[in-house]
């Protein structure tokens, strides 16, 4: 605990400046778009910086200056034309200046014309379907027997020991880098989301309704993220995990898929 | 007739058709409802506060979660400024009472009659409800025998809510002092008028929504059933087209306390008085017309994504307004720092960095990562408890005197205000290092990467919450205080400081005449 408590209140104050260990902002991510999004939000993170400058440095000035306990006698002005015009324009003009970029990626963003491929996901209390519209391979992706085990009240079991705790599953759905996916997406029961920070997706699954989004991943890599829509008592434990191979893995994969008929399509 | 007093005992307060009693009854409600809904707080706290299950089942932490918001949006927040609004406004504008009376005390004894129903839902088989405060179908079909008693105690609440609302409209149109002509009303009566026409225009809706709710569980309609050819995204429309107006429901108020208290400890009249008025009306216009910037995944068409964002960023510009007015209020005024205005300040601060937040959110593409993640849960507890909450501390202390006659406790109140501040930041900044970090909201529990910040906003719930018992000494001991003048501080403006501290049980019995009136005013 104490080891923690001078750890943690540095790691406040710092947060910015502080070890790998602290993750404290939106990662970059793996596609183009991932990246534009990064970009909007420290586009709209610094604007508000500035401004946050300009206003709190005027209050605290006056704070400091305009004390009582200096002696200070209070002026009666009540009202200032010029000030409230420049004041309420302005603001208009910064907003746009944040407007236009985050509607151009967002017309990007809904573009999911001509996808290299296709999957359908199905969200269910509690794990995910995963459906590959261009070949039969079709799984379901549920949390990892590791943390599975370690999750329960009073398991024994310390989530430090287990890798990728809560964000582990047993089949990640597998897609080649550099391929345009189009996700497809639906559910069953209740509501889901699905969210991976680093491709910078997340859309609802919802039943009777078909949702689409699109990523394309640039790096091989794995991403973790989870489903971000309360779906009941195991919400937490169901994670996303997608697996971006190089293009000869991932037809080694396929095959593997294909070959394998007893894990799919249960 | 005019000078009769109080009932005795009990009857006093269950008969009662004081504005003062039902005031003070509405407020002492709300500070109950306050600590219930945040000791489901500190359950949730304690077991985030490292990774594992350690203390509760995730169906609890469902309800528990579900059950805060609920407590903490209905039973105390909008209750305390009902509480205010019945104390203050007939003091503010010259009235004998509210108008409509006993209407008045039919409001106040349907919410403990609500939420004796909604809490007594945890001990029912299936537990409370766990769907989350939004309802959102087809989860909120899946709670166990609370649902019923979930959709009645709303009911409830909202019947509450609009004869509130209706009863401080009438007051405030018809029981003015003679030439307090309506832009002369002071800002919190304003941002109270304000409040009270988006209570009744939107609390029926989320009464529709809830009711639809209940005749597909039970009467076999099919409206949010995809499988019978319903959408359950029609309910989020509905639900936000509600939520998003009660969002400034719990915030207008709080602006008019806020622009109370600033001029008072100024020593300088509010700057821009009229330009206020005009801000709140057009941020209660905008709320209207950005209902689905909640709803930015639900996979909305482009154009709906971009009409939502635009006019959500429009916010910012009225809600600018008021910030920058206060900080002119302050300009080369003449400033002191007891503890209300010690509040008011933290609130116009930390107010504003749920402002920021805001704006981020509002945008679009990043708006997709942060939905639905601990950014959200950071930003809006930064305008609801340094928002919402701190303004009705500043309130409590600013008025105190004048309901009890004596001066509280200044030191407490400080010490009180410091540790909330200190604690408050510790609890809900370092949400928005998880949420952008990708924690999502809602879970029990979570990957150790998130161990750190959970830990340190747990460490910051506790304090926060231990601190607020300062509070609790500070009202109980008010009356062993100074006693309090009539105008209580140097320099206040408005009517409530020309009766007598405490106030009488009945005041303005006949109008203020003009000249007190003027006096008060400017």
């Amino acid at each position: 605990m104490m080891r923690k408590l001078l750890c943690s209140v540095p790691g406040l104050v710092w947060a910015g400046a502080a070890s790998a260990d602290y993750a404290v902002n939106m990662p970059k991510g793996v596609t183009e778009l991932s990246a534009e999004t990064y970009e909007i939000h420290m586009l709209a993170f610094w604007w508000c910086v500035a401004i946050g400058v300009v206003v709190f440095g005027a209050m605290l000035y006056s704070l400091v200056k305009h004390r009582k306990s200096k002696g200070v006698q209070p002026a009666d002005f009540s009202h200032s034309t010029m000030a409230e015009v420049v004041w309420t324009a302005l603001p208009c003009f910064i907003l746009l200046f944040m407007a236009v970029p985050a509607a151009e990626t967002m017309i990007k963003l809904e573009d999911s014309r001509d996808p290299d491929m296709s999957v359908v996901v199905t969200g269910y209390q509690w794990r995910w379907h995963y459906d590959y519209q261009d070949s039969d391979i079709a799984f379901y992706s549920s949390l990892a027997e590791s943390s599975l085990k370690a999750r329960r009240l009073e398991s024994g079991i310390d989530p430090y020991s287990v890798e990728n705790y809560l964000l582990e599953v047993d089949n990640p759905l597998v897609v080649p880098v550099g391929a345009k996916v189009r996700v497809l997406l639906t559910s069953n029961d209740v509501l889901h989301a699905w969210w991976v920070p680093d491709l910078a997706i997340k859309k609802d699954a919802i039943p009777g309704i078909i949702n689409e989004t699109w990523f394309k991943a640039d790096v091989a890599g794995t991403y973790r993220g989870q489903c971000a829509e309360l779906c009941g008592k195991d919400h937490g434990y169901m994670p996303v995990v997608v697996e971006v191979l190089e293009a000869d893995a991932y037809a080694e994969w396929i095959a593997g898929q294909t070959a394998d008929t007893t894990g799919s399509n249960e | 007739m005019a000078d009769h007093g109080p009932d005795k005992g009990i009857k006093r307060w269950l008969y009662t058709t004081n504005h003062k009693d039902i005031g003070t009854m509405y407020l002492i409600f709300s500070l109950v409802m306050f600590f219930i809904g945040g000791s489901m707080a500190l359950v949730i706290r304690t077991e985030l506060m490292q990774p594992g299950l350690q203390f509760v089942h995730p169906e609890f932490f469902n309800q528990m979660t579900t059950m805060h918001a609920l407590i903490m949006v209905f039973g105390a927040v909008m209750p305390a400024f009902v509480g205010l609004a019945n104390w203050m406004i007939p003091m503010m504008i010259g009235a004998p009472d509210m108008a409509l009376p006993r209407m008045n005390n039919w409001s106040f004894w349907i919410l403990p009659v609500a939420f004796g129903i909604l809490l007594s839902t945890l001990f029912m088989p299936g537990g409370a409800p766990a769907s989350g405060w939004t309802m959102y179908p087809p989860l909120v079909l899946q709670t166990g025998d609370a649902f019923p008693f979930l959709i009645f105690s709303v009911h409830l609440m909202g019947i509450s809510s609009i004869m509130g609302a209706i009863n401080i409209i009438v007051t405030i149109l018809n029981m003015r002092a003679p030439d307090m002509w309506l832009l002369k009303m002071p800002m919190f009566v304003w941002t109270w008028l304000i409040t009270a026409y988006l209570l009744i225009a939107v609390m029926p809706v989320l009464a529709g929504a809830v009711t639809m709710l209940l005749t597909d569980q039970f009467f076999g309609t099919s409206f949010f059933l995809a499988a019978g050819g319903g959408d359950p995204v029609m309910f989020q429309h509905i639900f936000w087209f509600f939520g998003h107006p009660e969002v400034y429901i719990m915030i207008l108020p709080a602006f008019g306390v806020v622009s109370e208290i600033i001029p008072t400890f100024s020593r300088k009249p509010l700057f821009g008085h009229d330009s206020m008025v005009y801000a709140a009306s057009c941020i209660a216009f905008l709320s209207f017309i950005v209902w689905a910037h909640h709803m930015f995944t639900v996979g909305m068409p482009l154009s709906g994504q971009l009409f939502f964002m635009f006019a959500t960023m429009l916010i910012a510009v009225p809600t600018g307004v008021k910030i920058f007015n206060w900080i002119g209020t302050m300009w080369r005024g003449s400033l002191t720092f007891e503890t209300p205005m010690l509040f008011a300040l933290a609130f116009v601060f930390l107010f504003t960095i749920g402002g920021f937040s805001g704006v981020m959110l509002a945008m679009v593409p990043a708006d997709i990562q942060y939905h639905d993640s601990y950014f959200v849960v950071a930003h809006f507890h930064y305008v609801l408890v340094p928002g919402s909450i701190f303004s009705l501390f500043a309130a409590a202390y600013y008025w105190l005197p004048k309901w009890t006659g004596h001066m509280y406790n200044e030191t407490a109140g400080k010490l009180h205000f410091w540790l909330s501040t200190f604690f408050v930041n510790l609890t809900f900044f370092p949400m928005h290092f998880l949420g952008l970090a990708g924690m999502p909201r809602r879970i029990p529990d979570y990957s150790t990467q998130f161990a750190d910040f959970n830990w340190m906003a747990s460490v910051g719930a506790i304090g926060f919450g231990l601190s607020q018992l300062i509070f609790v000494y500070v009202l109980l001991t008010c009356k062993k205080g100074a006693k309090a003048t009539d105008r209580v501080w140097e320099a206040p403006k408005g009517l409530e400081w020309t009766v007598p501290s405490p106030a009488p049980y009945h005041t303005f019995d006949t109008p203020p005449v003009k000249r007190v009136a003027q006096e008060a005013f400017e």
